[in-house]
């Protein structure tokens, strides 16, 4: 298998992908919520189902609102599981996720016959067959220029995503850093939460048919994280992230290519481009300004005796 | 579906499902054992995690067995591979954490994320791999209970028992891990090489899991029994005893009530099952639940409302009347709502309280005036009030002017025992205490009676 245009379309839905996801994932990881990513991509699966039979068509406004709902309930139940019930985070954050998920598996086995939805796809996507279903953008009489499908949505939910952050901004990072302030500078910090849980489950819903909820995952924390080891500045944290995010999505798509040419099958792109955001990760925890590359040399030559 | 069905199923009487009821309520009890340290460490999404991480063990140990030549779904070699990736995967989250500014979320989320990708490209890799059909590897993704055979009942016995037995016999340490890590660590325990064994007893305890209600859904088994248990009791011993009995109770009812329908998941029944008994015991669970805990502290309340009436009662009766032995007066209510300041309605509900329990009658005039038990319940209380007053005053340095607000939170928690022990200290065996401070009535146009 060779390059082909094909590639570029599906870097093209990856990388706006990732970097749709790395924009909520950079306050997620400062809020040090990142397994809220998994949980409510995790979670969104009943609303997904129940829209679905209620709509009877996918890629639709059911969809995203049966989506945002999910994600709100999810960070909604955590929150009254640990302050009614005293329960600590993560645990609460594990029940709720796995007995929507579980409740999501149910309705879509039970109703399988109206429901075209299948866990694997919410898990894995399809991005190798988005380039199936192309979107004519621009065209005259020498030439055109078409995108896939599933860029325009993904497209479209990083750009909802970067006007909100650019918008509220300065909300966010107060009541990331300090949500006591936040609260004594008149808005609630509990808004910002909601708010930044339904952004990451309209991401996952944006993005489940195409890429399949491994990637936003991934993305949602590796990139933030990444960034998190180079910088110490916010502004500079959520462009890395970006960064890493795009370069993820090319390694990983460059990545797929690698195994036919030693003989091997070829593979998925998600799975590689999630690999690819960790082989990233890898690199800046080595040889970063901070790490253990960094670390060990300082450790050798600490001591001066003379 | 009858109802002979379900009876039959649940009381292992079918044989087809037999074994997956009893292998899955066996390992209910596990997870629900070694699950609860994985809660008491806070901890608990580490086994989410873990469960991901084993997903490219099971690729390549399958890609390993079908290339050497073997059944690549020979159930042993996957749940090997598994537990190589997954305790790989621990260590990484350990690593990070240790090495980076990154806290425990990030890194559980980037070894999640990473490996449960790669997991997924090397699944997608070895289904393309001729010769072998690998058809049926993506069941650990969600489970496929229905399908144990008595080979893998066996393995999955022999390795629950090894690790409930492994459990019990470092209960005390895992317990010293839990509660007092840093005690533990002063007291020359390998804390690291603790945590490491603890995760290594999630691990075996997911990788069964794996096969029974897939990767997904397996840290619900961990975390929701011994949550659950938590509401029961504050005794550990017991939380194990309950979490494990919850665990095997959501197994066997899971895997029963969906054998018996087609098509229904039997790990998401679980987990519902789970999750059932998770939400009444938060309500209802004797040492933690939200009921209860309401119940409590209405009652306290409750308490607090009738000390602080018989005392104001009891002060008012004192400024009134200059003479000892103190008569039991009927008193104005306006009088007893400006000494304390309470609201009329507040006021009200608290009498409404106190004459239910025979403390305060109403006179025909409408004046209010202590019964013959309330008298004596209010002497006792102003007593106590005021000994804790002294022994602050004495021993916490506090100025008299200021004793009155500090004594008023502790005083309704005296019991006898410290009550006596007040005496002692105090050298105070009076049946009457005087007040160390003045108390402010000359709002109430009475003239304060000056003591000490």
């Amino acid at each position: 298998m060779s390059w082909t245009a094909n590639d570029f379309h599906i870097i093209l839905v990856g990388g706006l992908c990732a970097m749709a996801c790395a924009l909520p994932g950079t306050f997620l990881l400062l809020r040090r919520m990142s397994m809220m990513g998994d949980a409510i991509s995790h979670a969104v699966l009943p609303g997904l189902a129940l829209a679905f039979l209620i709509s009877g068509s996918r890629a639709n406004i059911w969809m995203f609102l049966g989506a945002a709902i999910a994600g709100i309930l999810t960070a909604l139940f955590s929150q009254w599981i640990i302050r009614f019930g005293k329960v600590e985070r993560g645990a609460a954050m594990g029940i709720v996720f796995t007995t929507l998920f579980a409740i999501g598996l149910v309705i879509i086995r039970k109703a399988a016959n109206r429901v075209e939805l299948d866990a694997d796809c919410v898990l894995y996507g399809a991005l190798e067959y988005t380039p199936l279903d192309m979107v004519i953008l621009f065209q005259n009489e020498t030439s055109f220029f078409a995108v896939p499908h599933a860029a325009l949505i993904i497209g479209a939910t990083l750009l909802f995503n970067a006007l909100i952050i650019t918008f509220f901004y300065k909300e966010f990072k107060i009541a990331s850093f300090d949500p006591g302030l936040a609260k004594t500078q008149g808005f609630r910090p509990q808004i910002m939460h909601y708010l930044l849980m339904t952004m990451v489950a309209i991401t996952t819903v944006a993005a489940f048919e195409a890429v399949g909820s491994i990637i936003v995952i991934a993305m949602l924390i590796v990139p933030p994280a990444t960034a998190f080891l180079l910088t110490r500045n916010l502004p500079f944290l959520i462009i890395v992230s970006l960064i890493v995010a795009v370069l993820s999505a090319i390694l990983g798509q460059i990545a797929t290519h690698i195994p036919p040419l030693i003989g091997l099958p070829d593979t998925t792109s998600s799975g590689m481009m999630a690999t690819a955001s960790g082989f990233i990760f890898l690199l800046a925890w080595l040889f970063g300004p901070e790490g253990l590359i960094k670390k060990q040399s300082k450790q050798l030559e600490a001591p001066h005796f003379d | 579906m009858t109802w002979e069905l379900l009876r039959e199923t649940l009381l292992l009487e079918q044989y087809n499902t037999r074994l997956p009821v009893l292998g899955v309520a066996f390992l209910g009890a596990t997870a629900g054992l070694v699950g609860s340290f994985l809660l008491l460490r806070k901890q608990s999404l580490l086994g989410d995690a873990l469960s991901h991480a084993t997903l490219p063990g099971i690729g390549i140990a399958f890609a390993i067995m079908s290339t050497m030549g073997f059944n690549g779904k020979s159930l042993p070699g996957l749940l090997l591979g598994a537990t190589i990736t997954g305790l790989l995967g621990v260590l990484l989250v350990l690593a990070i954490r240790k090495t980076t500014r990154l806290k425990d979320d990030a890194a559980m989320g980037i070894v999640l994320s990473v490996f449960f990708g790669l997991g997924v490209a090397i699944l997608k890799m070895v289904e393309r791999i001729p010769g072998q059909s690998a058809a049926g590897l993506d069941g650990f993704i969600y489970g496929k209970t229905a399908s144990m055979v008595w080979s893998d009942f066996i393995l999955i016995t022999v390795i629950l028992i090894v690790t409930t037995a492994i459990t019990i016999a470092i209960l005390k340490e895992l317990t010293l891990l839990c509660f007092d890590a840093d005690f533990a660590s002063a007291q020359g325990w390998p804390i690291l090489r603790l945590d490491i064994i603890l995760m290594a007893l999630v691990t075996s305890v997911t990788v069964v899991g794996l096969q029974a209600v897939g990767l997904i859904l397996v840290i619900a088994f961990l975390i929701t029994p011994p949550t659950a248990a938590r509401f029961w009791t504050n005794r550990l011993g017991w939380m194990l005893v309950i979490s494990a009995t919850i665990g095997a109770i959501s197994g066997w009812l899971g895997v029963s009530i969906s054998a018996l329908y087609s098509n229904l998941p039997p790990g998401a029944i679980i987990v519902i099952a789970a999750a059932i008994i998770f939400l009444f015991s938060m309500i209802f669970g004797t040492a933690r639940g939200v009921l209860p805990r309401l119940l409590r502290h209405l009652q306290l309340q409750r308490k607090v409302g009738r000390q602080h009436l018989l005392r104001s009662t009891y002060e008012i009766l004192e400024e009134t009347q200059q003479a000892e032995p103190l008569k039991n007066v009927p008193i104005d209510m306006d009088l007893l709502r400006k000494h304390r300041y309470w609201a009329k309605g507040e006021l009200s509900k608290l009498i409404r309280q106190a004459r239910s329990e025979d403390h305060i009658e109403r006179q025909p005039s409408g004046e209010l005036r202590l019964s013959e038990s309330g008298f004596g319940e209010a002497s006792r209380i102003t007593r106590n009030h005021r000994l804790w007053e002294l022994y602050l005053i004495r021993y916490a340095d506090i100025a008299p002017s200021h004793v009155d607000r500090d004594a008023d939170m502790v005083e309704h928690l005296l019991g006898a025992e410290i009550v006596h022990q007040l005496e002692a200290e105090l050298n105070l065996s009076k049946s009457t205490i005087d007040s160390p401070h003045t108390i402010a009535t000359t709002e109430l146009g009475i003239q304060p009676n000056p003591t000490i």
